[in-house]
């Protein structure tokens, strides 16, 4: 599946601007912070309205156009920074909450499966707050596969673990990419963490 | 205990509390929501405009209410042509004295806990396939729901205390609009009447009393331990 990304967005007085296009595997998008590379995750996501350009994902054009598709249609999961559990549901309420949203049709994977590819199974019935960097960011990322996405943005995923969970996410990561195959957005401002996932990495500059 | 006429004062007050109240919460949730999440111009004079009752003397509000909804007001003149219906000396208009004064206090609580919901999570909301109205409902509301469950209590606690507004807007009538503070206030003109103000007074002080400490603990509720961690 292709990505075909063009967008130009003005910020205040910073214009975040950026082309690329991307096939199946990891894409990092590499730069330094504050360099807008969250920014460009927002506008694939349809959180963040680009001033021009376009976003296509295979035949689909998301922005461009004339098109402009909300959120709830791209069929585009979002791993945020900080695993942004909604605080009021249960483990397994959160991760059924894109599931039972989600067109039968679009749905590849099962909770089930999620929590067993995860290892999370043992964690359905907790409260968000009482769980751990690494659990909260599985679960946040079992959340949004079983949406039923064609592509994955992840943003900074492994930022707020430490160096034993780093490992265990980019275990993870790689098997979405290699084992489920979804073409994933990733931005990273670590050299490592990029050279050890990217398939390909583009640079976000000043 | 209670004489079967103060346990009428009690009744009454508590409809009225009530009606006022359950009236007043989707049109205080709306102002709360509007409050909280839009800049526009005007926003300043709405705001002002809700929290006039806090700061207003009640005779004050309760001389307007009488203005708009006396025979030739037009409010008053609108539900007469329309619904042949009167709020004058009547426990509705008890209610809408009461809702009136309650309303600023219940926009507050509101207001509060709806900027205290984290945008972002609605964001995280709409890219798992919510609508902004499913997402409203199932994120913004339940989030929402400590600051709507303090606000019931407050406006209630203040609904049933009411007394300015009301004596001046549907007087002081037993069994129609003598809520406990009208009640308390006639029974301290008739001589004699001091045992009756003890019970009710502690009475009054009982319900406000447990409407505070509900609406302290509810609101301990949304700071307490379901907050998301991390930054």
């Amino acid at each position: 599946m292709a990505i075909d990304i063009d967008v130009e967005k003005r910020r205040g007085d910073r214009v975040i601007a950026v082309r690329f296009s991307a096939g199946p595997g990891l894409t990092a998008l590499f730069g330094p912070s504050g360099a807008g590379k969250t920014s460009i995750l927002a506008m694939v996501a349809g959180l963040l309205r680009p001033d021009r350009g376009h976003i296509r994902i295979g035949e689909r054009t998301l922005f461009g156009d004339g098109i402009d598709l909300p959120p709830e249609v791209r069929r585009v999961g979002y791993v945020f920074q900080d695993g942004r559990l909604f605080p009021h549901r249960r483990v397994r309420a959160n991760l059924t909450y894109g599931y039972d949203l989600a067109e039968p049709a679009d749905r590849w994977m099962t909770l089930d499966e999620a929590t067993l590819f995860l290892g999370i199974d043992h964690l359905l019935d907790r409260w968000p707050y009482t769980l751990s960097g690494g659990e909260a960011q599985r679960v946040a990322i079992g959340r949004a596969l079983l949406a039923g996405p064609e592509i994955l943005l992840m943003d900074e995923p492994l930022s707020s673990l430490d160096a034993a969970r780093r490992g265990d996410i980019m275990t993870v990561i790689e098997r979405i990419r290699d084992e489920l195959k979804l073409p994933i957005l990733y931005v990273s401002h670590d050299r490592a963490e990029v050279d050890r996932l990217a398939t390909r990495v583009v640079e976000i500059g000043e | 205990m209670l004489s079967p006429e103060e346990w009428g004062i009690v009744a009454l007050s508590l409809k009225v509390g009530g009606v006022a109240v359950l009236a007043t919460l989707p049109i205080a949730f709306g102002l709360a929501w509007v409050l909280a999440r839009y800049r526009f111009p005007g926003r300043v004079i709405l705001d002002g405009l809700v929290h006039l009752p806090l700061v207003l003397p009640p005779v004050v509000t309760g001389w307007l209410l009488l203005i708009a909804f006396g025979p030739l007001g037009p409010a008053g003149r609108w539900l007469e042509s329309w619904f042949g219906a009167t709020l004058m000396f009547r426990w509705t208009g008890a209610a809408l004295a009461a809702a009136i004064m309650a309303l600023p206090l219940m926009v507050r609580a509101m207001r509060l806990s709806i900027e205290g919901i984290d945008r972002r999570l609605e964001g995280a909301a709409r890219t798992l396939g919510a609508s902004p109205w499913h997402s409203f409902w199932s994120v913004s509301l339940p989030l929402a729901l400590p600051g709507i469950l303090a606000a019931l209590v407050l406006g209630f606690a203040r609904s049933i205390g009411e007394f300015g507004a009301t004596i001046t807007f549907v007087s002081n009538i037993p069994g129609e609009t003598r809520t406990l503070p009208l009640a308390i206030y006639s029974a301290l003109q008739v001589p004699g009447g001091e045992a009756m103000v003890t019970r009710l007074a502690l009475l009054s002080v009982l319900l406000s009393l447990g409407a505070l400490i509900l609406s302290e603990w509810l609101a301990r509720r949304t700071h307490g331990g379901r907050q998301r961690h991390g930054d």
